[in-house]
């Protein structure tokens, strides 16, 4: 494995211009994702439309992994469901977690993810550019880096779902 | 001239030979040799301390001060014999201060729910300073909830130098106890513990040092320090993990309540009333860490083998060669900047999240730690994340430093 597997362009790109960071006014739904081992730190605000995620930004700081992850899953998930969005997730945090082979490694297995079992390049292809951190994987002390703004999307979008959020849900990494 | 005078410090301590002591310095990573350079965070072992836990284990173990067989006997020798060595070590009046523990964590917890909760009251004060690590900060304030005592802060500056004045300062009637890093963690400091002693102790404040970042780079002597406490972890001396020292007062030991109930730190049980057995054994409750001991027991004929005022120069000669090399790195900030710091450098570089550059380093084989280093007061005052750490053992070596370095300068290319 070679660093530039894991520092591909598209990384260093979102890293240093992040798509859609700052703040969102009023927000629908919104979650704060902080990882205790590195004090990586996010918020994420969403608001819908028609049932789908209408727009999305965030804002917090952390490592090149961390940013570029959260800017390209906003890219990524506007104008998705939040199912389709949640879907996603598992797709990607197999991708993170599994080898080549499709065999779990650093995370839990992902049942019944499409993808899984095929060899990485094809179970990814399709992924477009979230496909550019599949580098991580071989880093498993960072792929909580990479996972911490899905999770923290995860959080943002139940409390919605489980009606209006009285406090700002908070995930952890940890 | 400088490069002159790190010549002849490197000649006076043969680092080669120290470096053979250590198996784990031969093996490299993702095909680079290994620069070992997180000594803050645990240090590695020499073949004498693996060779005694291997022997013990192989040997002569059984639990300890029970049974008349042989190898509880010979057990029981060695793991008491290592607390002699212990109490010369840091020039302890006896024995009976020697308390084995887990390590510094524990020795803070010990003191804080035996001596502090029987003697705190509601209004009481709990001194300490803004430099410390977790683990001499997160005791004191859960023993402040459970006595209604307050915990009081001490300022450092903004080259981390925690300042007598300010200190004693906030000595007043109300504090009871005044606790203090020997050595930061985070930012290298060596703190002017033998003033702070001083200090407290004219206004009868009860005084504790974390000593985990200090024993294994200089002279620790109890008595002369003054404190009550002191309390240090085997596994950043060289030592196995899972042991450490408190050390305490007789006095003031003879006095404090027991922390845990068990066996071992019993003379008699019955149902109505039981006796504590004498000190150490009353705060060791249960079979305690026997080998860690003996290990810990080796490490320190390891560091009392050493030339000391050598391996103090060479560690004092790689920090000075860290601090110029890292200085001239454009965008490279150092955090902490002492006059006095043990060999440690805590740093950031622009443009550069720390855990990019640790596992940047990594892929050359360097390994230091990134974070918050169980210290986040520190990173907040300092208004960073996170920083990186490079520090430096008695086997490290100049090339090493290069080497950092030259990952650093990589990493700056990567993300330029």
């Amino acid at each position: 494995m070679e660093l530039n597997d894991l520092y591909r362009d598209v990384i260093l790109d979102h890293n240093r211009r992040p798509r859609n960071f700052g703040g969102l006014e009023p927000a629908d739904a919104s979650a704060e994702g902080f990882n205790p081992m590195c004090g990586d730190r996010l918020t994420l605000r969403l608001q819908m439309a028609d049932d789908k995620i209408g727009e999305i930004r965030f804002e917090g700081q952390g490592c090149a992994i961390s940013t570029a992850s959260a800017s390209l899953m906003t890219e990524a998930v506007k104008g998705k469901t939040a199912a389709q969005a949640l879907q996603l997730f598992e797709r990607v945090h197999s991708m993170l977690t599994e080898d080549a082979a499709g065999v779990p490694g650093a995370g839990q297995p992902a049942a019944g993810v499409p993808g899984a079992g095929l060899p990485a390049a094809e179970a990814h292809e399709d992924l477009g550019k979230l496909a550019a951190l599949s580098g991580v994987k071989e880093y498993p002390a960072r792929v909580k880096c990479a996972s911490l703004c899905w999770h923290t999307l995860a959080s943002a979008l139940q409390t919605r779902a489980g009606g209006p959020a009285a406090a700002l849900p908070s995930v952890s990494t940890e | 001239m400088k490069s002159i005078a790190l010549a002849e410090e490197s000649l006076a301590f043969d680092v080669e030979a120290v470096r053979r002591q250590f198996p784990i310095l031969s093996r490299s990573i993702r095909g680079k040799p290994l620069s070992y350079l997180d000594n803050a965070a645990s240090s590695q072992r020499p073949s004498s301390v693996i060779g005694a836990v291997d022997e013990y284990e192989r040997q002569h173990h059984a639990n300890i001060h029970r049974g008349v067989h042989t190898l509880s006997q010979e057990a029981t020798a060695l793991y008491e014999s290592a607390r002699d060595r212990l109490a010369r070590f840091i020039n302890a009046r006896s024995r009976a201060e020697i308390i084995f523990v887990r390590g510094t964590t524990e020795g803070i917890n010990l003191v804080a729910q035996s001596f502090a909760r029987s003697t705190l009251k509601a209004g009481d004060e709990v001194l300490i300073t803004h430099l410390e690590h977790h683990s001499n900060i997160v005791p004191w304030q859960m023993v402040c909830e459970q006595t209604g005592a307050k915990l009081i802060v001490a300022p450092i500056d903004s080259r981390g130098i925690v300042q007598l004045e300010t200190v004693t300062a906030l000595m007043t009637a109300r504090t009871k106890i005044f606790a203090c890093a020997h050595v930061s963690n985070a930012l290298g400091t060596v703190l002017p513990v033998r003033r702070l002693i001083a200090a407290a102790k004219s206004r009868g404040i009860v005084t504790l040092l974390d000593g985990a970042q200090a024993v294994a780079h200089l002279p620790v002597d109890v008595q002369e320090l003054g404190c009550d406490f002191y309390t240090f972890s085997s596994h950043k001396m060289f030592g196995p993990t899972g042991v450490g020292v408190l050390y305490g007062r007789e006095q003031l030991l003879e006095r404090m309540p027991p922390w845990q109930g068990g066996g071992e730190m019993i003379l008699a049980v019955r149902f109505d009333k039981t006796t504590y057995n004498g000190l150490p054994n009353k705060f060791e409750a249960g079979t305690p860490n026997i080998s860690g001991g003996i290990g810990l027991g080796a490490a320190v004929d390891f560091i009392t083998a050493l030339d000391r005022e050598a391996a103090h120069a060479h560690e004092r000669a790689l920090l000075d060669y860290a601090t110029r090399i890292l200085t001239a790195v454009p965008g490279l900030t150092i955090v902490g900047t002492a006059p006095d710091k043990a060999s440690l450098v805590s740093f950031t570089v622009a443009g550069v999240h720390p855990h990019d550059l640790g596992t940047i380093l990594d892929e050359d084989g360097v390994a230091v730690r990134t974070g918050h280093h169980c210290a986040m007061p520190v990173m907040d005052y300092f208004k960073v994340p996170a920083t990186a750490r490079a520090s430096f053992a008695i086997y490290n070596t100049f090339e090493e430093i290069d080497r950092l370095a030259a990952g650093i300068e990589r990493a700056r290319k990567i993300f330029s």
